[in-house]
C-alpha cells in the first residue's frame, strides 16, 4: 500500500485487495498501519477523530447508550465524519483506513498521562460498542475469527443439553428463547466477570456464555490490551516527540480533549480582586458561586474546597499574588492569626502555583473531575451541585438565583438522569438569556469564558494573550489558525513514514 | 490415645522429624515431577520455632536438604508458600522489585470460627460432633463445584489440627493463575455475606444458580440431622428469634403461636416451610416460597470463605503433615470417599504416633534383638502407626498428579510426532 503525498496521482489498488485488508467495519486495531500520508491528512485524520470521539463523550452523556436516539445520532457523527461503521455499504475501504490510521495517530497524543489514556480508552470502548451492535449476527462469527479470538458457538445438541442450566444462569437472556441465541464456550477465566458473580454456566472449567455476555467480555479484552499498548506507546514517545512535525500537532491534541486545560497564562492579571464578588454572580458556574459564597460568609473553607475554588481562580486569571492577598484577607476576617495563615496555608497557595515542592502547575478542575472525585462531606462545599445536592436542595438552590420553575423542573430532570454537564448548560442558558449556549461544557473555566464573552458582546475575551492551544467553543475541534499556522510553515507536502511510527506500536503480543 | 501435652513439644517433634514425617511422598508432591527447573527450589516454607521465633523465605535443594533442615530446626509450625522467581533463601541478593511470587497452589481455609453466629454447641476455637458436619457440607459443596463446574481435577483436603479444613488445588494451570481469578473464583463460591451488623446473610435471586441449586441439594441431605435434631435451631424462644430474624415481619405473629404448641424442631420446620408457601410476596427483599426455606438453610449450612487466604498468591499457608501446637493434632489428609466418616476427634497426636512407634520399636527389638539398622525402621516407620492411612490417602492424590503429568507428555510429544 503506497501513497504519494502532494500533488501526485494516488495509486489505487485493486479492488479485492483493498477488500483484504479491511475485511470489516470495525476492527480491534491489532495491527498499526504502515505507507506514508502527507502531514496535512495526518493531522486531518487526527483532528477528525477527536471530534468523533468526543462526539461519543457527548452522547454518552446526554443519551442513555444503546437507546434509539443514541444509536442514530453516533451514526449520523461518523457518516458525516467518513469513519466506518456499518458493513455491507459502498466503497468501505476509505472509511475504514481512516478509522485504522487515526486510531493508532491518537494514540501518540494519547498515551501521555494516566487521564488522557482513561479518557482515550473509554471513547474508544463505546464506538467498539456501538459499532459491534450493529454487526449483523451472520457476520460476527467471521469479525470474531478474523481477529483472532477463541470464541467458538456451540452447537444446538450442546445448547439444548444445558438448556435448563443456561438459562438459570444468564440474566441477559430474559424470557428470550435459546433456541435463536448463540452460546459460546470460553474457558472460565477469560469469563472472570461473569463468573466471579455467577452471572454464567460454568462446566468442566468452560463457560456458557450467549452473545450478549460475549460482547463484555470482548470490550474487557480491548480495554486490556488497549491499556498494555498505551503504556507501550508511551515508552517510546520520547522518540516519537522529537520530530518536530509531529510535536506541535501532538500537543495540540491532547489538550484538546478538555476543550482546553486552561492552565494557561493568558488571562493573567486581567482580573482584579473587587472584580470576584459580581463576577461570581455573573459568570462562575454554580459550584464557584457557592464556594465563593461559603468562604464569604465563614471566612474559610476546607482543603477541597480550597483546591477547587482556588485552582479556578488561577485559571480565570489571578496571579499568585492576588491569590494570597485574597486568601489572606477572607481569613484574617475569620479571626485566623496572619503567622498562622503564612506558616499553614500560604504554602499550600504557592505549592498549587508551581512554586514549591516538585514544581508542577496544577491544572483546574475539569468537570469531570469534580464530579467524580472526592465527594463533598458535612461541612464541605466543593463537588458539582447537580451531582452531588440533595435535589431539595438543589431546587432551593436554583429558586435562590431566580431560575424560572420550567427550568428548574428541566434542570431536575436532566440531573435525574445523570446528565450533569447538560444541567449545568441549562443553567448557564437561563442566566444568561440565551436558547442554546453554544457550546458543550466541560469545565468551570471554560462556563467563566463563555460567559464573559456573551456579557462583552460577543468580543473575545482576552483573545489576544490566548497561546496556539486555543479554547474549543463549538462542539467539534476546530482546527485554529495558530495551529494551522504553525504546520504551514512546514513544507506541507513532507511526508509522514508511517512505518517509522511502527515500532511505538509493536511488540510481540497484541 | 496418648494425651497430649505441649511442654513435650520438642522431644516429640525430634522424634517426629527424625522417623514419621513422610519426606519422601512430600517432596515429590512439591517437586510435581521435575518438570519445571527449579520449582522446589524457589518454593518459600515457613518455620514456627519454639518460643513463637517465626523465619520466612526458607528454601531447600532438595528432599535431603529438607530433611535435615527440618531436623536441625524442629519447627514447632510450617507453613507453605510460593514458588518465586529466585530462591526464597537468597531474596535479599536479588534487585529490588525483580524477587517476585510466580505460582502457588489455589488453597482455601473454612474455619469453624466463621460460623460462631449459627452454631449453638460451640464457639471460637472449640468443635464437637455436633458442629463438625459443618465441615462435611463444606466439604463436599466446594469439591463438588472445584471439580464439576471449574474442572479441576488435583484437589487434596487436608485437616487444620484444629478448628477447620484446607484445601489444596494443585492443577498445573491452577497455580499459574492470577491473583484477580483467584479472587473470583471465592466470589463465585461464595452465598453467605455479610458481618455481625447483618441479620440476614444470604439473598437469593428469582432466577437460581446451578451452583447455588446443586449446593442446596447436598444441604438437603444433611440439615435434619445436622440442624434441626443436633443444633436444635427451633428448640426454644430464644433459639427460634434467630430464625425469625430471617424471615418476613408479616409471618412473626402466626410462626411465634404456632411453634409454642409444636414439641421440636422438626415440627417446627414443617410448620416454618409451609407458611413460607402460603404467604405472599410483598417487598423485592422479602422472599416467599421456597426461596426462604433455602435461604435459611444456606445461612445455617453453606460454607464461610476468607477471601485473603485464596486471592494472594504469596500467601503462606500451614503445610501437611504439619503438627498443631496447641492440639497435638497431625494435618492429615482427607479421603475423599470417606468425608462423612472422617472424625477429628480420631486424628493422630504427635504423642499418640510417637507412643505407638515406642511401643512398635521396643517389640521389634526384642524379637530380633536390636539387629536390625535405623534406616531400614526410618523408610517405613510411619506405616506402623496411625499415620499410615493418612499418607495413603496422600499417596493415592500423588498417583493421580503423575497420571496427569504422563498425559500431558505425551499429549506434547505426540504433537510433535516424537517417538
Amino acid at each position: 500500500m503506497q501513497f504519494l503525498g502532494g500533488n501526485r496521482r494516488k495509486l489505487r489498488l485493486a479492488d479485492d485487495q483493498r477488500n483484504a485488508c479491511y475485511p470489516h467495519s470495525l476492527q480491534f486495531y491489532l495491527q498499526p498501519p504502515s505507507g506514508n500520508i502527507s502531514l496535512i491528512e495526518f493531522e486531518n485524520l487526527a483532528i477528525d477523530r477527536v471530534k468523533l470521539l468526543k462526539a461519543v463523550e457527548n452522547l454518552g452523556v446526554s443519551y442513555v447508550k444503546g437507546s434509539e436516539q443514541y444509536q442514530s445520532k453516533l451514526e449520523a457523527e461518523l457518516r458525516k465524519l467518513k469513519f466506518s461503521y456499518r458493513e455491507n455499504l459502498e466503497d468501505e475501504y476509505e472509511p475504514r483506513r481512516r478509522d485504522h490510521i487515526s486510531h493508532f495517530i491518537l494514540r501518540l497524543a494519547y498515551c501521555q498521562s494516566e487521564e488522557l489514556r482513561r479518557w482515550f480508552i473509554q471513547q474508544e470502548m463505546d464506538l467498539l460498542r456501538f459499532r459491534f451492535s450493529i454487526l449483523p449476527k451472520d457476520k460476527i462469527q467471521s469479525f470474531l475469527k478474523d481477529s483472532h479470538l477463541q470464541f467458538e458457538a456451540i452447537s444446538d445438541e450442546d445448547k439444548t443439553l444445558r438448556e435448563q442450566d443456561i438459562m438459570a444462569s444468564s440474566h441477559s437472556l430474559g424470557g428470550v428463547q435459546l433456541e435463536l441465541e448463540s452460546v459460546y464456550k470460553i474457558p472460565f477465566a477469560d469469563a472472570l466477570d461473569l463468573f466471579r458473580g455467577r452471572k454464567v454456566y460454568l462446566e468442566n472449567g468452560f463457560a456458557y456464555v450467549p452473545l450478549k455476555d460475549i460482547v463484555a467480555i470482548i470490550l474487557n479484552e480491548f480495554r486490556t490490551k488497549l491499556s498494555k499498548a498505551l503504556a507501550l506507546t508511551a515508552r517510546s514517545l520520547p522518540a516519537v516527540q522529537s520530530d518536530e512535525r509531529l510535536q506541535p500537532l501532538l500537543n495540540h491534541l491532547s489538550h484538546s480533549y478538555t476543550g482546553q486545560d486552561y492552565s494557561t497564562q493568558g488571562n493573567v492579571g486581567k482580573v482584579s480582586l473587587d472584580q470576584i464578588d459580581s463576577l461570581s454572580t455573573k459568570s462562575f458556574p454554580p459550584c464557584m458561586r457557592q464556594l465563593h459564597k461559603a468562604l464569604r460568609e465563614n471566612h474559610h473553607l476546607r482543603h477541597g474546597g480550597r483546591m477547587q475554588y482556588g485552582l479556578f481562580l488561577k485559571g480565570i486569571g489571578l496571579t499568585l499574588e492576588q491569590a494570597l492577598q485574597f486568601w489572606k484577607q477572607e481569613f484574617i476576617r475569620g479571626k485566623m492569626d496572619p503567622d498562622k495563615f503564612d506558616k499553614g496555608y500560604s504554602y499550600n497557595i504557592r505549592h498549587s502555583f508551581g512554586k514549591e515542592g516538585k514544581r508542577t502547575d496544577y491544572t483546574p478542575y475539569s468537570c469531570l473531575k469534580i464530579i467524580l472525585t472526592n465527594p463533598p462531606s458535612q461541612g464541605d462545599y466543593h463537588g458539582c451541585p447537580f451531582r452531588h445536592s440533595d435535589p431539595e436542595l438543589l431546587r432551593q438552590k436554583l429558586q435562590a438565583y431566580k431560575i424560572p420553575p420550567s427550568g428548574i423542573s428541566q434542570i431536575l430532570d436532566l440531573v435525574k438522569g445523570t446528565h450533569y454537564h447538560v444541567a449545568c448548560q441549562k443553567f448557564f442558558e437561563m442566566t444568561h438569556n440565551v436558547d442554546d449556549c453554544g457550546f458543550s461544557l466541560s469545565h468551570p473555566n471554560q462556563f467563566f469564558f463563555e460567559s464573559q464573552r456573551i456579557l462583552s458582546g460577543g468580543k473575545d475575551f482576552k483573545k489576544e494573550s490566548v497561546q496556539p492551544e486555543t479554547p474549543q467553543s463549538k462542539l467539534s475541534v476546530q482546527r485554529s489558525k495558530d495551529a494551522s499556522s504553525a504546520l504551514a510553515s512546514l513544507n506541507s507536502s513532507l511526508e509522514m513514514d508511517l512505518e517509522g511510527l511502527e515500532d511505538c506500536f509493536s511488540e510481540d503480543s497484541w | 490415645m496418648e494425651a497430649f501435652d505441649p511442654a513435650e513439644l520438642p522431644e516429640l517433634l525430634k522424634l517426629y522429624y527424625r522417623r514419621l514425617f513422610p519426606y519422601a511422598q512430600y517432596y515429590r508432591w512439591l517437586n510435581y515431577g521435575g518438570v519445571v527447573k527449579n520449582y522446589f527450589q524457589h518454593r518459600e516454607f515457613s518455620f514456627t520455632l519454639k518460643d513463637d521465633i517465626y523465619i520466612r523465605y526458607q528454601s531447600f535443594n532438595n528432599q535431603s536438604d529438607l530433611e535435615k533442615e527440618m531436623q536441625k530446626m524442629n519447627p514447632y509450625k510450617i507453613d507453605i508458600g510460593a514458588v518465586y522467581s529466585h530462591r526464597p533463601n537468597q531474596h535479599n541478593t536479588v534487585k529490588l522489585g525483580a524477587f517476585q511470587a510466580q505460582e502457588k497452589e489455589l488453597v482455601f481455609d473454612i474455619d469453624m470460627t466463621d460460623y460462631d453466629d449459627v452454631r449453638r454447641c460451640c464457639s471460637s476455637a472449640d468443635i464437637c460432633s455436633k458442629c463438625w458436619t459443618l465441615m462435611t457440607m463444606a466439604i463436599h459443596i466446594i469439591d463438588r463445584a472445584l471439580k464439576e463446574d471449574f474442572g479441576f481435577k488435583h484437589r487434596l483436603w487436608v485437616y487444620s489440627g484444629r478448628r477447620g479444613v484446607h484445601c489444596w488445588v494443585c492443577d498445573e494451570s491452577v497455580r499459574k493463575l492470577s491473583s484477580a481469578v483467584r479472587s473470583g473464583i471465592v466470589e463465585y463460591l461464595s452465598v453467605v455475606k455479610g458481618g455481625q451488623d447483618v441479620k440476614k446473610k444470604v439473598h437469593l435471586s428469582e432466577k437460581i444458580h446451578p451452583f447455588v441449586r446443586k449446593s442446596i441439594n447436598i444441604i438437603k441431605k444433611y440439615f435434619e440431622d445436622y440442624a434441626l435434631v443436633d443444633q436444635d435451631i427451633l428448640e426454644n424462644k430464644e433459639s427460634w428469634d434467630k430464625i425469625l430474624a430471617l424471615v418476613p415481619e408479616t409471618m412473626h405473629d402466626e410462626l411465634q403461636q404456632s411453634f409454642q404448641k409444636h414439641h421440636n424442631s422438626l415440627q417446627r420446620w414443617e410448620h416454618l416451610k409451609k407458611a413460607a408457601s402460603r404467604c405472599q410476596n410483598n417487598s423485592k427483599n422479602d422472599k416467599c416460597g421456597p426461596w426462604l426455606e433455602w435461604e435459611i438453610m444456606l445461612q445455617y449450612c453453606f460454607p464461610r470463605l476468607d477471601i485473603n487466604v485464596s486471592k494472594g498468591i504469596n500467601h503462606l499457608l500451614k503445610s501437611p503433615f504439619s503438627v498443631h501446637p496447641k492440639t497435638g493434632r497431625i494435618s492429615v489428609p482427607i479421603d475423599l470417599q470417606k468425608v462423612d466418616q472422617f472424625d477429628p476427634f480420631t486424628v493422630p497426636t504427635i504423642s499418640s504416633i510417637c507412643h505407638e512407634l515406642d511401643v512398635i520399636s521396643t517389640k521389634e527389638e526384642e524379637k530380633e534383638n536390636g539387629a536390625e539398622s535405623d534406616i531400614k525402621h526410618r523408610t517405613r516407620d510411619y506405616k506402623k502407626t496411625s499415620l499410615g492411612p493418612f499418607v495413603k490417602v496422600f499417596e493415592q492424590f500423588l498417583e493421580n498428579l503423575d497420571k496427569s503429568r504422563k498425559g500431558e507428555l505425551l499429549k506434547k510429544s505426540d504433537l510433535q510426532k516424537d517417538f
